[in-house]
């Protein structure tokens, strides 16, 4: 195995206790003080998240629309410039290669941030299916990318914004070149965690100093440095995918519950006969969220049975941090993905009472 | 937090506290650090025997499964069902309040494979 890689925030994770993983070949923090008071402050007031791992890939030329249209499960035609949009990339078998947020920079350029482990997939698979006219190149080593995320976060990233108002920043909408004590980051409110909150993309040299300038800014408020345990957390109780869990190369988006993100109405893509059929039919295995009625938490591959009929399996499980139940998503064939069945999920050779119920587990009141 | 000198360990983070023919039994403040919040314990029941080196119960933390080693072998006379409604004592009172089990030896000869706290926080330091 090589070097993990670091991201340009790595020397300042140990200024305060961060305890490192490996996560998919980058040394990233999983957790700074605990993941539970890490999940609580961003629930209950803002925490800062360095997620600069995430992939960047530009697509840029006369026939980038035409181009990711043609590879993305969403409609792109009605964006307009300064606005994102979350889609899949999914393969002609109906499989998901990646999911990501489209942000469109101008006419005809476009950013794509994927998931840091399926950057070269994705940037491969892009290549493969390019179009004349389209220009692609992997940016992801010149950005940086930091998460605020939390009811407090507008409050907190005001103080070092003085040009824009955030509040005029509308969800899945963004600004370019926003002066923040020096350095110019692309600012969007958008996020992971189900609540509100933006990411800022910065250059790599740029964001220690924009780290450093936003925990001193957010002191007053209770911003805590974040790692993946909290993030994770957070976004599964929002019911948030993740890649490699909820979504994989043989997991489709339909299968996934993200039908809102696959148009099917706007020509073919690449794999939209299967989902035009998964979508009109009913795909045969869904996911759905259960709730643990016998002692025990659901994790990442436990089986889910129904009687002694094995139905499906676990995608992600933990205590929720803020209900205090364990509970799991679970992808299992489709009769059962309804609300109120009650199936089991073996966990360490017993086989343990669940029931099914509709995720979200967590919706934030707004 | 000092390791307590009148304990013992084993290298997979249990300590152990000699009471007559039984021990008692629970997970290092070393272990609990490096888990995180411990949100779940699964622990055997009254009457179990536990084997030397072999599983015997799990803490969860919100991130992972992680089993617990029995240091010796024995049989469980006492379990500590509170940690059922309040695991997170393992992270708070990792040498008081959460033992988990007390065993009645059946090899009182494998007290002499386990460490001393100095010997423990030397293995820990080397990690």
């Amino acid at each position: 195995m090589g070097e993990l890689k670091r991201t340009p925030l790595f020397e300042l994770y140990q200024l305060h206790g961060a305890k490192t993983i490996d996560f998919g070949g980058w040394e990233l923090p999983v957790q700074f003080s605990s993941i539970k008071e890490e999940h609580e402050a961003v629930r209950t007031r803002a925490g800062l998240f360095d997620v600069s791992h995430m992939g960047e890939i530009v697509v840029k030329g006369k026939e980038s629309l035409s181009f990711l249209q043609k590879v993305m499960t969403n409609d792109l035609s009605k964006l307009q410039p300064n606005q994102a949009i979350y889609t899949i990339m999914c393969n002609e078998k109906g499989g998901s290669v990646d999911d990501l947020l489209v942000y469109m920079l101008a006419e005809q350029d476009y950013l794509l941030v994927v998931n840091a482990a399926n950057t070269d997939k994705d940037f491969a698979w892009l290549k493969e299916h390019q179009t004349e006219n389209v220009h692609i190149e992997n940016v992801s080593t010149d950005w940086a990318q930091l998460a605020i995320q939390g009811p407090a976060a507008e409050e907190i990233l005001q103080k070092l914004v003085e040009d824009v108002n955030l509040s005029e920043i509308k969800p899945f909408k963004f600004r370019q070149h926003v002066q923040m004590n020096g350095a110019a980051a692309l600012v969007s409110r958008t996020g992971y965690t189900g609540e509100d909150g933006f990411e800022i993309y910065s250059r790599s040299e740029e964001a220690p100093k924009l780290w450093k300038d936003l925990l001193e800014a957010g002191k007053e408020e209770g911003l805590l440095p974040c790692g993946l345990g909290a993030r994770d957390t957070l976004r599964f109780e929002a019911n948030l995918a993740l890649y490699g869990q909820e979504l994989a190369e043989d997991i489709s988006p339909i299968e996934a519950g993200l039908g809102f993100a696959v148009k099917l109405n706007k020509g073919e893509f690449i794999g939209s006969e299967v989902l035009k059929e998964q979508k009109e039919h009913g795909p045969q295995r869904k996911l759905i969220g259960l709730e643990m009625i016998d002692r025990g938490i659901p994790r990442h591959g436990y089986p889910v049975f129904s009687g002694e009929e094995l139905v499906g399996h676990i995608t992600t499980g933990t205590q929720s941090p803020t209900l205090k139940k364990n509970i799991g998503l679970a992808l299992v064939k489709a009769e059962w993905a309804v609300p109120d069945q009650e199936l089991s999920v073996e966990i360490r050779g017993k086989k343990l009472v669940a029931k099914t119920v509709k995720p979200p587990f967590y919706k934030r009141s707004k | 937090m000092s390791t307590p000198k009148e304990l013992r360990y084993s290298e997979e983070h249990e300590w152990v506290k000699t009471e007559g023919d039984k021990v008692r039994i629970g997970i290092t403040h070393f272990a609990q650090s490096e888990l995180g919040d411990i949100v779940f314990v699964e622990l055997p029941s009254v009457g179990d025997e536990i084997t030397a080196d072999e599983p015997f119960g799990s803490v969860e933390s919100v991130k992972t499964v992680s089993e617990l080693y029995a240091p010796v072998s024995g049989k469980v006379v006492e379990v500590n069902e509170e940690l059922d409604d309040n695991p997170e004592f393992v992270n708070e009172s990792p040498y008081e309040k959460a033992w988990m089990v007390v065993v009645e030896l059946s090899d009182s000869a494998q007290l002499d494979n386990l460490m001393t706290a100095e010997q423990y926080d030397e293995m820990t330091q080397e990690d």
